[in-house]
């Protein structure tokens, strides 16, 4: 899924995969932290969003 | 390729007489050129109808789904990929089938054909093994057979059937050092905004009238998630987003499973070239499972396994 999305222009560093036990609390702030920091580098994203519909 | 008409004929005449089969599925010739249409014949009187030509592009284990009865069907190299496909996922069993094997040497692309005749009306379209003559009100014209075919067909290391009981004739031999990504690698190498730009504009001109799931072997569920509307996953209307969306999610239901017949594309009414998105998954499953769908009745689907070696290098 990842490689089509990037494939198709989602910027790599946008979409993030991440396996976190309940019990792994740590691992989930670190997880958290990292991929809103990468996203927030990226800035806004541009692409797959939808507006209002462009079609009446 | 073209004489294989015959030899067909006499196989579903012989099958159905027998009793050995209660229905045998093959092509018969379209109203319009180029356009020859799935065919279920049931009685041994009707196998004249069936033909076989480079116009046969359309997939027939679409017709197989669920079936009960004992079925005698022709099968190319992709079609009888389909049919293990369909036969690892539980639609269809081996025993059911008699399959009549087909060495393929690749199918036509009618479009390309049409652009060549500057888009003049064609009312006939005659083959052999390497040119095609083809006939208008004002014009016929004859053009070699390989330069058309099918962008799929071209790189194409299946011609032969997997499965098969008979062969209508010899196998024959396979394309050695096809690089069948080359396309897929080329829109990797382009930057975010360039991917989005050529796949925006390749569905630009999408109707969303799904006929390329419908032509899809692999799309067999009694409700596709473009159609279900509680909850709605995909919006309906054709808005580019939406448009994407389903583009994307199509894609991604055939991770593992696409064999590349170029149906879905065949189909589209408007030219869309949709196999870039499954030809990405096919090249990814290829490259971190070693698989190629439909070759293997024993082997389970990559997405259906769990190994402990599987590639997981996007996880975190």
């Amino acid at each position: 899924m990842k490689g089509l999305l990037e494939h198709i222009g989602i910027e790599s560093g946008r979409l993030h995969f991440s396996w976190v036990s309940s019990a792994e609390a740590t691992k989930f702030v670190e997880v958290a932290q990292s991929i809103a920091a990468e996203v927030k580098a990226l800035g806004p994203a541009k692409y797959l969003i939808k507006k209002r519909a462009e079609v009446a | 390729m073209i004489d294989y008409t015959e030899k067909i004929r006499e196989t579903a005449r012989r099958l159905l007489e027998k009793g050995e089969v209660e229905v045998f599925i093959g092509y018969r010739k379209g109203s319009v050129p180029m356009m020859n249409e799935p065919a279920l014949i049931r009685s041994p009187e009707e196998a004249n109808q069936l033909h076989w030509d480079s116009n046969c592009g359309l997939n027939l284990c679409n017709y197989l789904t669920k079936r009960t009865e004992k079925i005698g069907i022709i099968a190319n190299g992709c079609n009888s990929r389909n049919m293990v496909t369909h036969i690892v996922e539980n639609q269809i069993r081996r025993e059911q089938l008699y399959v009549v094997g087909i060495p393929c040497k690749g199918m036509i692309d009618h479009r390309a054909v049409r652009r060549a005749v500057n888009h003049r009306e064609i009312l006939d379209i005659r083959e052999d093994d390497e040119t095609l003559t083809v006939r208008g009100t004002d014009f016929d014209e004859s053009l070699g057979k390989r330069d058309f075919l099918q962008s799929n067909c071209r790189i194409c290391a299946h011609h032969n059937p997997v499965i098969y009981d008979e062969m209508v004739a010899e196998p024959i031999e396979e394309n050695g050092g096809v690089e069948p990504y080359k396309d897929v690698e080329k829109i990797e190498q382009m930057t975010p905004q360039r991917k989005w730009g050529f796949f925006t504009r390749m569905i630009s001109h999408c109707i969303r009238c799904y006929a390329c799931r419908n032509a899809c072997p692999l799309c067999y569920c009694p409700t596709c998630f473009t159609d279900e509307s509680r909850p709605q996953w995909v919006g309906k209307s054709s808005d580019p987003t939406d448009t994407m969306t389903f583009h994307i999610l199509r894609a991604y239901h055939c991770a593992g499973r696409c064999t590349d017949c170029g149906a879905c594309e065949r189909v589209c009414p408007v030219g869309i070239s949709m196999r870039q998105f499954t030809k990405k998954l096919n090249k990814d499953v290829q490259e971190f499972f070693s698989w190629e769908a439909g070759l293997d009745l024993q082997q389970r689907p990559p997405l259906d396994v769990y190994r402990p070696d599987d590639y997981n290098d996007f996880i975190k």
